[in-house]
């Protein structure tokens, strides 16, 4: 059956404050949860729903992008119905990067008008989740809304920021605030809309008409009244990723059993890009407590509350605790790693103490040797 | 569509009978081996670090798991628009449809596969060994020696040569004898069954072989005597190197814990020649509070809290507090209950260890078998798991 819905994932304006973690590759690509980047939940998520035409609007750093998603073979992508779409800024205008994502969706009108799809789904990739949008969509048409707002209920975002929404006894959307206001609601808007693809186009051209080019900020926000903007709540668990802060935060919840059996599992696995690597080995007299550990690493030390991405090596004697090590990173001979959070490719040498903070881990960029 | 200079015929039809239960309802090349793979892996990552990329996969018995991990090709970088996988099953002809009747009969029947792409080479490899091997450096010393057919040949331990066809040389590789499965083996230079045939060659000796009534048409017992008896250029490649064949029990058991040592025989964290497989699309591994591991191979998606102790375990595998693995290989997805040990096993796909279950013990050298989906309760009441 062909599906209805159309996947969008925009990437424009996406705030990416991590530091170095975003400093060569933007929010979609920092790797998260041992062996992912933040776009594969919410694209396995969309693939798991059924939705075979995905566009990824690329805005900046997108070469890690490209690198990570590829044809889209890996998230079943690639055929010849539909697919993945990577869409960067088509514009001869430097000026024109800084604009909107109403802009950038005009820019690529020619995408929507050509896809069958009646509806469309717009997400960010910063939402943690496992979600059915086949479920969302259900939502959608029963309560005749003109918009659906993907919203999760959640006081504790672990330092993530997240717009705040508030609903009348109908679940309308009454009130959105941004993360900064004063909104007393524990509602936590996923920035997932889903509506009509003629809706969007509407939007995107009046809006434009006006000189509004944000799609929440502008078009959204000041149609509340006028269009049919309902919730839709997401039971499963969410984590906001969009400062250094929650990334550290998020991830060490991924250490708990029932987060990692309901976010890799639940409804759908999280597929991501196959890199063939042995399964992990565990040498003599290493030790590994309560840690994430992904294939191709090699440990020979100890790990303990840890998340291990592909190709990690711990040598003998080195202890690691409360950090995250990405791909290749190298741990040397009897070195201490305490709270941190080392990029891909870090070496740390031998007899290295390196200690951050539960509340300000330390932060090694990528390929730094220490 | 282009010549090729060599494609493969890759025998996969085999039953694997001494394999026991683990081949019941699978073929032999799809058996799991070393914690993410499947056994013919190698043998197709072979071919794609070899530069080869037509191989033709012939298929016979239980051929439906075999098929579907295949698929076009994909993780061998085989899913090619001129040549890539094809799958060879046994087909109805005109005068009506025959089963393989032996591996140089399997090739005869795909003659017009070969032909389709007319190459000046052809290598026949099997799908149940376990090995790294560049057939491009075999290739290179066949065309050097001219020969006919080239055998690769590696030194085996001489009580285990009578399982083999063993092979005499001389100083220029060339093959002055040929016996299959000796009894009382007179060289231990066995034969890997990796052969490449000068195309021109094979094709005779193969129409040859299929009109003879005695034959059964196998290439270590039938076509490689009869073209050393017309006295053609029979050459051995020497191959330094690890290679296993896995057709038993013990043998299968005793590859994956050659992969535990400190400097295993066999590399499988060379990134200059990975193994592909099929990506199961598992999260990483979640190591618990209690969990104690060592000298272990450890795969995606388990979910550890016992211990494990040289041992080699698949993706998905969950053990639960207290229990104890030793020296054993767990298949995907099984589950391992509170206090079971288990000591000297495979455990078959889907099985399930209940709670207090003890497999084997520390004194029994004996390897138990458990198979795909079966349940193993505390009073070794075996039942197996229906299926739904």
């Amino acid at each position: 059956m062909k599906h209805k819905m159309l996947g969008v994932i925009n990437l424009i304006h996406e705030p990416d404050k991590l530091e170095r973690l975003t400093q060569g590759r933007c929010l979609a690509t920092v790797p998260f949860g041992a062996r992912y980047r933040l776009i594969d939940f919410v694209l396995s998520s969309m693939v798991n729903s059924g939705i075979s035409n995905v566009a990824v609007f690329a805005h900046t750093k997108y070469r890690s992008l490209m690198d990570h998603l590829g044809s889209g073979k890996h998230w079943d992508l690639q055929h010849r119905q539909g697919g993945l779409f990577v869409l960067p800024p088509a514009t001869d205008d430097i000026q024109d990067f800084n604009r909107g994502d109403l802009f950038h969706f005009y820019q690529h009108r020619d995408y929507f008008y050509r896809s069958a799809q009646e509806f469309v789904v717009i997400t960010r990739s910063h939402m943690v989740c496992n979600i059915d949008f086949e479920k969302v969509i259900q939502h959608h048409l029963e309560r005749e809304a003109d918009i659906t707002v993907v919203c999760k209920r959640q006081e504790d975002l672990l330092t993530g920021k997240a717009r705040r929404v508030k609903l009348n006894e109908d679940g309308r959307i009454v009130a959105i605030q941004d993360h900064f206001g004063r909104l007393e609601s524990d509602i936590n808007s996923m920035e997932m809309y889903v509506m009509r693809k003629e809706l969007l186009m509407e939007i995107v051209e009046t809006s434009l008409a006006q000189g509004q080019d944000h799609l929440v900020r502008h078009a959204i926000l000041s149609r509340l009244d006028k269009l049919k903007v309902h919730g839709y709540m997401y039971e499963g668990y969410l984590g906001v990723v969009n400062t250094l802060a929650s990334y550290y935060r998020n991830s060490m919840k991924l250490l708990n059993p029932q987060v990692w059996k309901e976010l890799f599992f639940q409804p759908g696995p999280i597929f991501t890009k196959v890199k063939d690597e042995p399964p992990a080995r565990y040498l003599d007299g290493s030790r590994a407590v309560n840690s994430l550990i992904a294939n191709g690493c090699r440990i020979e030390g100890t790990v303990i509350n840890s998340i291990l991405f592909r190709g990690v090596h711990i040598q003998k004697g080195a202890v690691v605790s409360n950090s995250i090590i990405m791909q290749n990173g190298i741990i040397g001979l009897n070195s201490i790693v305490q709270h941190s959070i080392l990029d891909k490719d870090v070496r740390v040498e031998g007899n290295r103490d390196i200690r951050g903070a539960d509340s300000s881990p330390f932060l090694a960029g990528k390929r730094k040797i220490i | 569509m282009g010549q090729k200079e060599m494609i493969a015929m890759l025998l996969a039809g085999g039953e694997g009978k001494r394999l026991g239960v683990l081949t019941r309802d699978l073929a032999k090349p799809a058996v799991y081996f070393g914690g993410k793979y499947r056994i013919i892996d190698f043998t197709l990552s072979n071919c794609a670090h070899s530069g080869i990329d037509t191989v033709g996969v012939l298929t016979q018995y239980q051929p439906l798991d075999l098929n579907r991990y295949l698929g076009i090709g994909s993780p061998w970088g085989l899913d090619r628009r001129d040549g890539g996988m094809t799958i060879l099953p046994p087909f109805v002809k005109q005068k009506g449809g025959v089963w393989y009747k032996g591996t140089a009969n399997a090739i005869y029947q795909n003659m017009s596969f070969i032909e389709r792409y007319n190459p000046e080479y052809v290598l026949v490899i099997s799908g149940d060994h376990i090995y790294k091997m560049d057939y491009e450096l075999m290739l290179q010393h066949h065309k050097h020696t001219g020969a006919d057919v080239t055998i690769a040949g590696i030194e085996v331990d001489w009580k285990e040569a009578g399982r083999f066809g063993v092979m005499h040389i001389d100083d220029e590789d060339r093959i002055t004898a040929f016996e299959e499965k000796p009894k009382n083996p007179t060289s231990n230079i066995a034969s890997m069954g990796v052969y490449i045939f000068t195309w021109s060659e094979l094709q005779k000796y193969l129409i040859y072989d299929e009109g003879n009534r005695a034959s059964s048409h196998d290439f270590g017992k039938d076509i490689i005597p009869s073209m050393m008896k017309d006295g053609k250029e029979l050459y051995s490649y020497p191959f330094k190197g690890y290679w296993k064949d896995v057709g038993t029990i013990e043998s299968l058991w005793e590859a994956n814990m050659d992969l535990l040592a400190d400097d295993p025989p066999l590399d499988l964290s060379d990134s200059s020649w990975r193994i592909y497989s099929v990506s199961p699309n598992q999260p990483a591994q979640r190591i618990g509070a209690q969990a104690e591991i060592s000298s272990s191979l450890v795969t995606e998606g388990c979910m550890l809290e016992g211990s494990v102790n040289r041992s080699v375990l698949f993706y998905g595998v969950h053990t639960a507090k207290n229990s104890y693995i030793t020296e054993s290989v767990v298949m995907p997805n099984v589950r391992i209950g509170e206090g079971a040990r288990i000591y000297r096993a495979i455990i078959g796909e889907g099985a399930v260890i209940q709670a207090g279950v003890t497999i084997g013990g520390p004194e029994d050298d004996a390897i138990t078998v458990i198979a795909v989906d079966q349940f193993v309760t505390s009073d070794h009441l075996l039942q197996e798991v229906e299926h739904s």
